[in-house]
């Protein structure tokens, strides 16, 4: 086990430099002269200078990469423009809450894809199935950024049962997010569920356990089901990086106080280190997350961890 | 043919997928007011005989809005569609027929840009570009174009090897040769069907970027910035929060059935390769 963790991480090491390479290189996507823009227009030659300096542009390139990475490596992501603070500490306000939300939607999405997918596979092209189906379809294919806003109109505008926007009602206000976050991944999850229960159902051994006087439903649930779990996990652990995209719309309709609102501050602020670390994190975030599934994935079914 | 048209969801993407192109090829024609015309004296009216889906915050038609929009959501998605596909599978099939470091190097820049998830990368790059209709190609294009090369790459491998490809190149034919004329026509199938399924995650992700405000600029129309004006007025023009996302889902679904429905009639393995 401990030489499949370390496979894992040692591949996760160049896909984070990676990351950190593209991260940094942003600023000088920016046309034309960064230091000009970011200063803004009509800006004072003198602070042209100063921005210049202060994010190290008036230094050759290698020497700016490497003074990025050391920096980030030390865990220093660099000075806010707008706050003049340190932007991991911003960081470190605002991720508990864009966990949460993450947390919350995936409560949402595995509360209605378990019963519905399992159902959904037990009895494969019935009406049930074919409603399962069709929330499926209808759960992808409408944005969070419209289910979101009629969420608002339905249950805190017409009944005030929750809040419109903010973290201030504790529980209450995770409700509307996560669902809007929730139900994309629920009506992937579902799909899934089904899929793989339904393919493990036609195997041998289900025959075979029901042949030796195992009910259906123990067959169901102790046998097929920790089988069909396994292409979960991996989806699972896939769409948990879309929540934390997803999370940066879901945060901006409901005014949740998380990273990807301060992201999208930061971009009409112009706060480029700001914006880098936020970006930066999320995709570090992303990469752990898919490590960690890498080793649920090993510990689900032993058989990985010896290819 | 039955085997297009017997297939529901082909028939029922392929309707709704014409009636989105139709729409946004006739919206001079179709629509009903100039989608940049304000009666601010009406703003925020609701849905009447006159305007069927009301009028917005500035006093424009949300109908004649909505029909316009479709030209700028259909324009991001071919556009970004193209280009990530001419990129992508020129690339991936470079990495599958040479290998080597140039497959090494093409496939780890992949993984890199998979390791960006959803639409983040495209966020980052709308922020620096800056919002407009020609950085959101670019910025979908650059994170888009990995599926295809993942996806060229993996179909090369697998004919790089039949009996002739090693004919054609024994016979002499040059790399470039080989691969346009006797690799690639072997990957149109499943590029169709990931096209129409990447038509609509453009169409979704142009729809989230402008609902963002990193998107199209006012006053063009377009979905997702309708809907960010919208949800301003919740409880006061709910019409406005609406329609925009019918019109989204409703393109979004045709295409997503459409595409599912080219697998379910081409062959149902695409399923694993997309």
């Amino acid at each position: 086990m401990s030489q499949y963790i370390l496979r894992r991480f040692l591949q996760m090491i160049p896909i984070a430099f990676g990351i950190l390479t593209l991260v940094f290189s942003l600023i000088h996507m920016i046309p034309g002269d960064p230091a000009v823009q970011i200063a803004g227009e009509g800006a004072r030659a003198e602070d042209v200078v100063a921005v210049r300096k202060a994010l190290g542009l008036d230094q050759p390139l290698w020497t700016q990469y490497v003074h990025y990475v050391t920096h980030v490596l030390r865990g220093d992501l660099g000075t806010s423009f707008q706050t003049n603070t340190s932007v991991a500490e911003q960081i470190k306000t605002r991720y508990p809450a864009t966990i949460e939300l993450a947390f919350g939607s995936m409560f949402v999405a595995l509360l209605v894809a378990f019963p519905l997918g399992i159902i959904s596979a037990i009895y494969r092209n019935s009406w049930i199935d074919n409603l399962a189906r069709f929330f499926a379809l209808i759960g992808v294919s409408m944005p969070s950024f419209w289910f979101g806003p009629l969420l608002i109109i339905a249950f805190a505008i017409n009944h005030e049962w929750f809040p419109v926007s903010g973290r201030d009602a504790g529980l209450r206000s995770l409700v509307l997010p996560s669902l809007t976050m929730g139900l994309a991944l629920s009506a992937i999850l579902t799909r899934m569920i089904r899929i793989s229960l339904a393919d493990e159902l036609t195997q041998l051994y289900v025959t075979t356990a029901v042949a030796k006087g195992v009910t259906r439903a123990q067959a169901i649930f102790r046998h097929a089901l920790k089988n069909a779990l396994i292409p979960v996990i991996t989806v699972l652990a896939l769409q948990f990086g879309s929540l934390l995209t997803g999370a940066i719309i879901t945060e901006q309709i409901f005014s949740w106080p998380g990273l990807g609102r301060l992201l999208l501050t930061s971009i009409s602020t112009r706060d480029y280190p700001q914006v880098q670390a936020s970006i930066l994190v999320i995709a570090l975030t992303y990469i752990l997350v898919n490590f960690a599934s890498d080793l649920l994935y090993g510990v689900v079914d032993p058989r990985i961890k010896l290819e | 043919m039955k085997r297009f048209f017997g297939n529901f969801a082909f028939t029922s993407g392929l309707i709704l997928t014409v009636a989105l192109i139709v729409v946004a090829l006739a919206a001079p024609l179709i629509a009903p007011f100039d989608p940049n015309q304000q009666d601010t004296a009406r703003r925020l009216e609701a849905p009447s005989h006159e305007h069927l889906l009301g009028l917005d915050d500035l006093g424009r038609d949300v109908l004649s809005r909505i029909i316009w929009g479709s030209r700028v959501s259909l324009r991001v998605g071919f556009s970004v569609v193209i280009l990530a596909s001419i990129i992508g599978i020129t690339l991936g099939a470079m990495a599958g027929y040479f290998g080597g470091w140039m497959e090494t190097v093409i496939m780890r820049v992949t993984d890199i840009l998979l390791s960006f998830p959803g639409i983040l990368l495209a966020i980052a790059m709308v922020a620096v570009l800056g919002p407009s209709l020609n950085n959101v190609i670019i910025a979908l294009a650059t994170q888009g174009w990995v599926g295809y090369a993942r996806l060229g790459r993996g179909q090369v491998l697998k004919v790089r090897e039949m009996d002739y490809v090693v004919a054609a190149k024994a016979l002499g034919a040059r790399s470039p040769r080989v691969i346009l004329l006797h690799v690639l026509p072997n990957i149109v199938n499943p590029v169709i069907v990931m096209a129409t399924l990447g038509l609509a995650g453009a169409i979704l992700s142009e729809a989230a970027l402008s609902f963002l405000g990193l998107g199209v600029q006012p006053p063009t129309p377009s979905w997702g910035a309708m809907l960010t004006s919208g949800r301003r007025y919740l409880g006061l023009a709910n019409h406005l929060a609406i329609w925009p996302g019918v019109a989204i889902m409703l393109a979004v679904m045709g295409l997503n059935f459409l595409g599912d429905g080219l697998i379910d009639a081409l062959d149902p393995k695409y399923r694993k390769e997309m």
